[in-house]
């Protein structure tokens, strides 16, 4: 697949369901890992004869069932499994997004308005959490940069900030504290303008399920995961970098930009490696998670060491 | 772990026959996580980042199990059914069983035994640091676990040995809460679990020495 070279894919060039799934049945063993220790190709000889699904296959769009069930997302509880046992119930529609800040078009827009001006993509990308994990997901969706230009910021506007819904009788997550409530991210004006950028309402050809982050949730694809917000009811145009949630729960862990470099280890884990959702067998992280030729030239002026 | 030698008050006519005869069914419980693991893996049921779902089972129940092994003395004395003293060393190698496939899964699977972040791994990072020192301590624990070593040994030579579990209780869970990225719940949890089960002891400790009595004496006594 593409996704390295082009962030569209049209979904007939996607690979059908039924296919992927037939391919699984065989191992790719050794096929496209590089540096395996001998031991680590037995442990995968050994793992692999027990478990035939183990995927290999390089961006082969993962199993929907293991991307809606395997979430972070601490509005609905901390464990993984949580989100998806939790969410079923959370009212995504009526809903609106403010529109605030340094720009020239303010307001409050029921959703389905301020998403109609543009024309609904497809993309499939890589996503890469900051926990070593990995995914190939098919959103459906929107480009940030459609409604940064029709929000009409101002010329002093360098950064957004936007924030997910604060509900705790619907976000059982929300009545411990867990992070700081609501959920705040952010991204430098001309990040979110990038063509990568992207806001998802849905995936796998369906509406985004509640505990991928419904109705409206962020996809950057060469940041960590934890950059994409989910179900974001503000946008707010500033001049000040904002601090995101996880930067106030550990600056020392996780930093405004998050790029996705295999070059600087977590405190507690290398990011070096990833292990895409259903294999066994870690692969190389990518620079940018893959798009550092449409990406890098925003950062390089900046050490990435520092602005991690 | 530490009063299966050294304890001459476990024979007693009825309680041993019944622990003897519920020992293979609490074996089979204790192992059943391991089994539902390995079979929710080869029948792909673990949705998701397979190894890390693996890893954090088989870390919890080996601090499980840690919690279990030192709730038994305190049970015993409590309830008066000493026959109760004899799964210790069953549930404390059940410790040890859970804690390396734990640590194996870590360093096989999470690393995959790349020695270099192995090495680094436990140099630079406290949580694995600690995580390993409390394997290391269970390895003694485990090899002295049978009756011939425990004999070979002495019973109090081995019950001071043994006493380096309350060490594993908190160094494992520091382990777990120096872990865990956000949510301390659970590592709290244990944490408080497992201080309420020394605690026990402390205030056992204190007792017997304020009214000048033995270990025995007062197993003897709860018994009335």
């Amino acid at each position: 697949m593409l996704i390295r070279k082009r962030h569209e894919l049209p979904s007939s060039e996607l690979t059908p369901e039924g296919e992927y799934l037939n391919r699984r049945q065989f191992l790719g063993v050794v096929g496209g890992i590089g540096g395996l220790t001998a031991a680590g190709v037995l442990t995968e000889a050994v793992l692999g004869a027990v478990r035939p699904a183990a995927a290999q296959q390089a961006d082969e769009v993962s199993d929907e069932a293991k991307v809606t069930s395997y979430n972070n997302y601490y509005e609905f509880g901390t464990d993984k499994a949580d989100p998806k046992a939790n969410a079923q119930q959370f009212r995504t529609r009526p809903w609106s997004v403010k529109i605030e800040g340094m720009c020239k078009k303010t307001g409050d827009m029921p959703l389905d308005n301020f998403l109609a001006p543009s024309n609904v993509e497809d993309r499939t990308y890589r996503f890469r959490c900051v926990e070593a994990w990995s995914a190939v997901i098919p959103w459906r969706g929107i480009p940030l940069a459609d409604v940064i230009r029709r929000a009409e910021p101002l010329p002093s506007a360098r950064y957004v900030e936007m924030t997910t819904l604060y509900d705790p009788s619907q976000m059982s997550g929300q009545r411990r504290s867990t992070i700081s409530w609501p959920y705040t991210e952010g991204l430098r004006l001309d990040e979110a303008m990038h063509p990568l950028a992207f806001l998802a309402t849905g995936m796998y050809g369906k509406s985004l399920p509640n505990q991928n982050g419904a109705p409206l949730r962020l996809v950057v694809p060469w940041k960590y995961g934890f950059k994409n917000i989910k179900a974001i009811v503000k946008m707010k145009f500033t001049d000040k970098q904002p601090t995101s949630t996880w930067m106030r729960a550990a600056s020392d862990e996780y930093g405004f930009y998050a790029n996705v470099n295999p070059t600087v280890d977590h405190p507690r884990w290398s990011q070096a490696r990833e292990r895409k959702l259903g294999d066994i067998l870690k692969r190389p992280t990518l620079m940018f998670n893959g798009y550092e030729s449409q990406v890098a030239s925003l950062y390089s002026h900046m050490d990435l060491r520092r602005d991690f | 772990m530490t009063l299966a030698v050294a304890s001459p008050t476990r024979a007693r006519p009825r309680g041993p026959r019944i622990a003897r005869a519920l020992k293979p069914l609490v074996f089979a419980l204790l192992l059943s996580p391991a089994l539902w693991l390995t079979f929710a893996l080869v029948s792909d049921q673990l949705q998701g980042d397979v190894v890390k779902i693996l890893e954090v089972d088989t870390g919890t129940l080996a601090l499980r199990s840690l919690a279990l092994t030192l709730a038994i003395t305190p049970l015993r004395l409590l309830t008066g059914w000493s026959w109760l003293a004899s799964y210790r060393r069953m549930v404390g190698l059940f410790v040890f069983f859970y804690a390396t496939v734990h640590m194996c899964i870590y360093f096989g699977l999470d690393l995959e035994l790349r020695f270099g972040e192995m090495w680094k791994s436990i140099v630079k990072r406290p949580y694995i640091t600690i995580g390993m020192l409390s394997w290391l301590i269970l390895v003694p624990l485990a090899i002295t676990s049978p009756n011939s070593i425990a004999k070979r040994l002495g019973g109090v030579k081995w019950k001071q040995l043994h006493r380096l579990t309350y060490v594993v209780a908190v160094t494992a869970t520091t382990h777990y809460l120096w872990a865990v990225k956000k949510d301390t719940f659970w590592p709290l949890v244990y944490f408080g679990l497992l201080a309420a089960l020394l605690l026990a002891r402390v205030v056992r400790w204190w007792r017997e020495r304020t009214t000048d009595d033995s270990p025995e004496s007062s197993l003897r006594s709860s018994r009335g």
